[in-house]
Order: C-alpha cells, then sequence, then structure tokens
C-alpha cells in the first residue's frame, strides 16, 4: 500500500496553525491542507505508474533531484473535443507542489475537463487563488505544475503530428559574460530573490557584466508584477 | 489529532525546566529592582546578579569579570566578531572561520567584508571537521580573529576545540567560538579549552530565550557594541535583564550537573536511533561525524523526496522536528551546512534533523522508527525520480564511503 490517504489527518486546520522551523507560521489554508494529507490523481502503486505511462497521451516532465524540484505530469486527451479527460502526476517537491499539483489536476479535469487552450490558460496565480493563498515564498512551488503540463502538451503535439502547435519559451542571454537568461532570472524570482542584490546572489548575475545591470532590474521589476502583482 | 507529542528540535529551542521558571519568577514581581541603585531593592538585586556571574564564572573555569551576560547567542557572536574587528581597525584585518558556521556568524562577517576586513572561510570535510592544521596554514600576519564553532547545530559534528585554541595562542590570534549547542553536553573548561571568547546562550539549555552571555578572557579587549548606562563593566549597557540571567545561570548549573548521566543516556538512545533509520530505510544516509557528534543530534538525508513534505507529515503525527531543505529556508537554497560538507544536492534537500533532548524517552525514539517508514515509502510512491544509490556512490565516492559506514 502507498496510499497517501492512509496517514492520519488532523481534524482540525485552522489556516496558519503549522509551524515551520524557524518559527513562522506555514499559514497553510484548509484547502492546502486537504490536498496536502490527501492528495489527487496520484498513483496508487508503481505498478499502475508504470502501467499508466503506456497508455498517456502525453508526459511532461520538469526539474531534477539536484535542484530541489521535480514534477511529472501524465496526460489523456480526448482527441474529439480536445478536452484533458484524466491527469496523473508524481512530484519531488515540498507540501506546496504536492498541494498546488494536487489542486492544479482537479482544476483541469472537473467538469468534464478544460480543452487543451483552457487548460494552458490556467495561470499559477489561479492555482494560489484555488488552494486560497499560498505563502509568497513558496509560490514558485506551484509554477511546476503548470510548467510540467505544457511539457505534457508538447509532447501530446509532438505524438500526434501536430508539431506547429508547440510553444517553446526561448530562453534570451542577459549576462553575455556568464550566459544568464531571462529564465534564470525569472527562476530565481520565483525562489524570493526580489532585489537586485537578492537575484544577483543566487545567479551572480551582472557581477562580470555590468551592463545588464538595468536591463536585469526591469525584468525583476516585470516578473514580480507578473507572479506576485507588486509594483 | 494524534496523542503523540514527540519534540526533536531541541537544538532550535528547549522547554524551559520548571525549577529554571521558579528561579525566573522569582525576580520578576518580588525581586525586581534594579542592580544599578543605591537602595535596598536595588542591593538585593546587585548581589543576586554578582551570586550568579560568579556561579557561572565557577563552570567556565572563569572569574566573574570575565562574563558579559548579553541579549542571547547571536548578541554574543556580534559582540565578539564586530567588538575586536573594530578594536584591531586600521591595524589588522583578517578574520578566519568555518563554511559551516551558524549565520550569526557567517553574515557578521560578510558585514565585516563589506567594511574592509577580509574573511577566510574555511573548508570542512565530509563529516564536518575542521582540520587544526588548515587554520594554522591560514593564518596570516594581519589575522586578528579565528571563529570556529564548538559543536554544529545542524549535524552536531564537534570540533578539536582545544587544538584549534593552541594553535591561536601559539600565534598570537584570537580564538572565538560559539558554543551555543554545547552547553548541556561539552565541557565549558575555557581555561582547557584555550579560548578567548565564548558565547553560549539560555534557549538550548533549557533556560529562557533571549539571555547569552560572552566570556571574554582577561587581556582581549572589545569594543562595546551598545553604548548607554555602562553596565556589565561598560562592555554592554542596558539595565540587566535580571529574570533572565538568574534563569540562565541556574539552567546552566542543572544541565552541566547532569552531564554525567545524561550524555550517555543520549548517546545510546542517538545510536539507536540512527541505526533504527539506516537498517530500515533503504537509500538514506547520516549527516555529520559518526563519533564525534553531539549526544542528542540525529541527522539524516533520504533520496527522492524533499525534505518539507516530510516535517508536514511528521508534525501531522506529533513528531517535531527540522528540515535542511529549501523549502524551508527563506532563501530557497538547501542548506549550507550539509552543502558545505560536500553531500550530494540530491540529499541535501532531503535532510532531517531530530535533535533529542532531557524529555526525550525510548519509547519516543520507538515510535519515531515506526512510523518514519511509512511516510519515506509513501512519499518515494508519488516522487518521478528513483534514483539508484551505485550511481551516487560512483559520483561521489568518498562522501559516499563515509556516509555509508557511519555507525554500521
Amino acid at each position: 500500500m502507498s496510499e497517501l490517504t492512509v496517514l492520519n489527518t488532523p481534524e482540525t486546520t485552522t489556516q496558519g496553525d503549522g509551524v515551520s522551523h524557524d518559527g513562522k507560521s506555514w499559514f497553510y489554508t484548509d484547502v492546502v491542507k486537504e490536498h496536502f494529507f490527501s492528495p489527487q490523481n496520484i498513483f496508487k502503486t508503481n505498478d499502475e505508474a508504470v502501467a499508466y505511462e503506456k497508455t498517456a497521451d502525453g508526459i511532461g516532465l520538469v526539474g531534477s533531484p539536484a535542484c530541489g524540484d521535480g514534477m511529472k505530469m501524465f496526460i489523456k486527451i480526448d482527441k474529439e473535443t480536445e478536452k484533458v479527460s484524466d491527469i496523473k502526476w508524481q512530484t519531488y517537491g515540498c507540501g506546496t507542489a504536492i498541494a498546488s499539483t494536487s489542486a492544479y489536476s482537479v482544476m483541469l479535469t472537473e467538469n468534464g475537463g478544460k480543452t487543451i487552450d483552457e487548460a494552458l490558460a490556467v495561470k499559477p496565480k489561479d492555482i494560489a487563488d484555488y488552494l486560497g493563498g499560498i505563502p509568497a515564498r513558496k509560490f514558485h512551488c506551484s509554477v511546476l505544475a503548470d510548467k510540467a503540463f505544457n511539457e505534457a502538451i508538447n509532447d501530446y503535439f509532438r505524438k500526434t503530428g501536430q508539431e506547429q502547435r508547440i510553444k517553446v519559451g526561448s530562453a534570451k542571454v542577459i549576462d553575455k559574460i556568464l550566459k544568464i537568461t531571462d529564465h534564470d532570472i525569472e527562476h530565481a524570482v520565483l525562489e524570493g530573490a526580489h532585489t537586485f542584490e537578492a537575484v544577483q546572489k543566487k545567479t551572480k548575475v551582472g557581477v562580470h557584466d555590468k551592463e545588464c545591470i538595468p536591463v536585469v532590474n526591469k525584468l525583476i521589476e516585470q516578473y514580480k508584477e507578473k507572479y506576485f502583482g507588486e509594483d | 489529532m494524534t496523542e503523540h507529542n514527540v519534540y526533536m528540535d531541541n537544538s532550535a529551542t528547549t522547554r524551559m525546566l520548571p525549577e529554571v521558571k521558579t528561579e525566573m519568577d522569582k525576580y520578576l514581581c518580588d525581586l525586581y529592582g534594579n542592580p544599578g541603585s543605591f537602595h535596598s531593592i536595588g542591593l538585593v538585586i546587585k548581589e543576586a546578579l554578582k551570586d550568579a556571574r560568579q556561579r557561572t564564572a565557577t563552570l567556565l573555569n572563569a572569574r566573574p569579570n570575565e562574563i558579559i551576560f548579553t541579549g542571547g547567542g547571536t548578541e554574543s557572536i556580534n559582540m565578539a566578531i564586530k567588538g575586536l574587528a573594530y578594536k584591531y581597525e586600521g591595524k589588522k584585518k583578517h578574520i578566519i572561520t568555518t563554511t559551516m558556521e551558524h549565520h550569526a556568524v557567517l553574515e557578521t562577517c560578510e558585514y565585516l567584508e563589506t567594511k574592509g576586513f577580509e574573511v577566510t572561510y574555511l573548508k570542512v570535510d565530509h563529516h564536518g571537521m575542521v582540520d587544526p592544521q588548515a587554520v594554522k596554514e591560514a593564518i596570516r600576519e594581519d589575522t586578528f580573529l579565528v571563529s570556529i564553532m564548538y559543536a554544529n547545530n545542524e549535524v552536531g559534528t564537534v570540533q578539536p576545540i582545544a587544538e584549534i585554541g593552541a594553535i591561536c595562542k601559539e600565534k598570537g590570534v584570537k580564538f572565538h567560538t560559539d558554543a551555543c549547542q554545547a552547553s548541556g553536553y561539552l565541557s565549558l573548561d575555557t581555561t582547557a579549552l584555550n579560548v578567548d571568547l565564548f558565547t553560549l546562550n539560555g534557549s538550548k539549555v533549557y533556560g529562557p530565550k533571549g539571555v547569552g552571555l560572552l566570556y571574554v578572557k582577561t587581556g582581549t579587549v572589545l569594543e562595546p557594541l551598545i553604548h548607554g548606562g555602562g553596565q556589565e563593566n561598560n562592555r554592554r549597557s542596558g539595565t540587566e535583564n535580571i529574570p533572565g540571567i538568574m534563569a540562565f545561570a541556574k539552567a546552566l548549573e542543572i544541565a552541566q550537573a547532569h552531564k554525567a548521566e545524561e550524555v550517555p543516556r543520549l548517546s545510546a538512545l542517538r545510536d539507536k536511533f540512527i541505526k533504527g533509520v539506516l537498517n530500515t530505510i533503504p537509500k538514506t544516509i547520516l549527516n555529520g561525524h559518526p563519533t564525534e557528534r553531539l549526544p542528542n543530534n540525529v541527522n539524516v538525508s533520504f533520496l527522492d523526496i524533499e525534505g518539507e513534505a516530510i516535517l508536514l507529515y511528521l508534525d501531522a503525527q506529533g513528531v517535531y522536528a527540522s528540515s535542511g531543505s529549501a523549502c524551508t529556508s527563506k532563501t530557497l537554497d538547501p542548506s549550507h551546512v550539509i552543502l558545505a560538507m560536500g553531500v550530494p544536492y540530491e540529499f541535501a534537500h532531503g535532510s532531517i534533523r531530530f535533535s533529542l533532548g532531557n524529555e526525550t524517552t525510548e519509547a519516543d525514539v520507538d515510535y519515531v522508527l515506526s512510523i518514519l517508514p511509512k511516510i519515506i515509502e509513501n512519499l518515494r510512491a508519488i516522487s518521478p525520480f528513483n534514483l539508484d544509490m551505485k550511481d551516487i556512490e560512483a559520483k561521489h565516492p568518498h562522501i559516499m564511503q563515509q556516509a555509508g559506514g557511519a555507525l554500521q
């Protein structure tokens, strides 16, 4: 048995009753906890995962154990309606990653399922809203599900001969010396670096290539606005 | 909700002992005076403070005027490092420390670097040990301070402090050690340890939070950081935190008095815990040193899964621990201590620290060992990764050999 739902779940799940090691409340909402303790659309056994993988219409994998994040998503698509008929997922991630992916899988498949275009329009912010909010510094965890789903859809397009529909976000080199891209900066902002100094600490951007600093500052503001709605 | 309440985060903070609380209570409403006052109400407190300072000094094999009471470990560390740096400013500018110190040391050093000081961050080995020889080689003409922690807060590795201290003494360099995690388990004999500056705090010894001390050996002069009424012999102004200091002194005395039985008791529980985890859960390693480690520290890493999720499931089952996982840190980077030891990233994200304490029983250890395998199994079942230990062993032979050989 490998069902997460067999574990004890707390009866009282008031907002913010979890406390992290640094003494700060997790501020996980009831919905987050519900999805964390009883994740939806997961495999019950490893055999089930192996069997499902063979029948999935698309598979997407993002992240790696070394970077501390990992998400694999398996999708089934109704060819007629282009609706997402089923999703299964696996994650190497924290409570927020587990909860947000579970919620995301429900959002895309409930009420008969969203169409591919509708599903692609679901943004990390929508997942956060569905969960009733997640801590700002955990926001990047919810982005994984969205990225893995995009990969899975691209895989589906590839398998069904619709290469023209594949969307690949191409990275643009910002720091010409260290070859740091806008994706690296986006990732740093999602991981909680909200000032130039913090982004530089994570990425080393602008250490040698001083000319890129104004562009980096502009990007940081853009990504903050995009993900967190900050000025 | 679970009926279990197993607190295994004693390295974060401890529960105050009832007798310590009784001592503290005395100085809140009844004996409330200011030791700086001239009248009888104040004089009683002045005597009490003098007594607490004397008793504390005795525990540290020091003189009473070598003890400065502070507002906690972080303040003591800041006082030691910045206080000495400001004294040497313009004369010497080099500090030596290690990559696995507490943030209070690392951040203070990084701050001083922005003010023109130079810092050497010594590497530690895969067990988290500092090589005293490397300290010796790093000392320069302009080195004025070596700051190395006594026992690490995350992985519990205990450093050869007396040996490092002897090297510093020989080279004429001041030596500071952060001994916060050591207070209940190791020798606090400042003379035998060859230290010039020594930091302790109350929150790790079943005493109050927000109180600590800095031992400053006679002959070591610091620039004060807090100016005002000249308390603590002009070295730390501000009305003394009497309830905190009295309770802290009491807590330290009790911890040192119980050391002889508590060290073997906790060491046995720790070893049972570590063996139990390594034997029942596959793809797991011990972080830190197999023998030179604090009696209360268990730090293990589980492959393929992330630490925060483990903590949440433990929490739901009444077990309170901490993680070096990126997701539990404010910076979202995995523990700098685990990474400093060269532990592969794949393991760094799945590290969990269980720090035992005076209330930990064998039944608690058995309980954790009974629920942990299932939690790990469940999380591995929803993980997309299934790394092979052999691949990691091939990639990092030294680390894995040491980690795998631990306590087996």
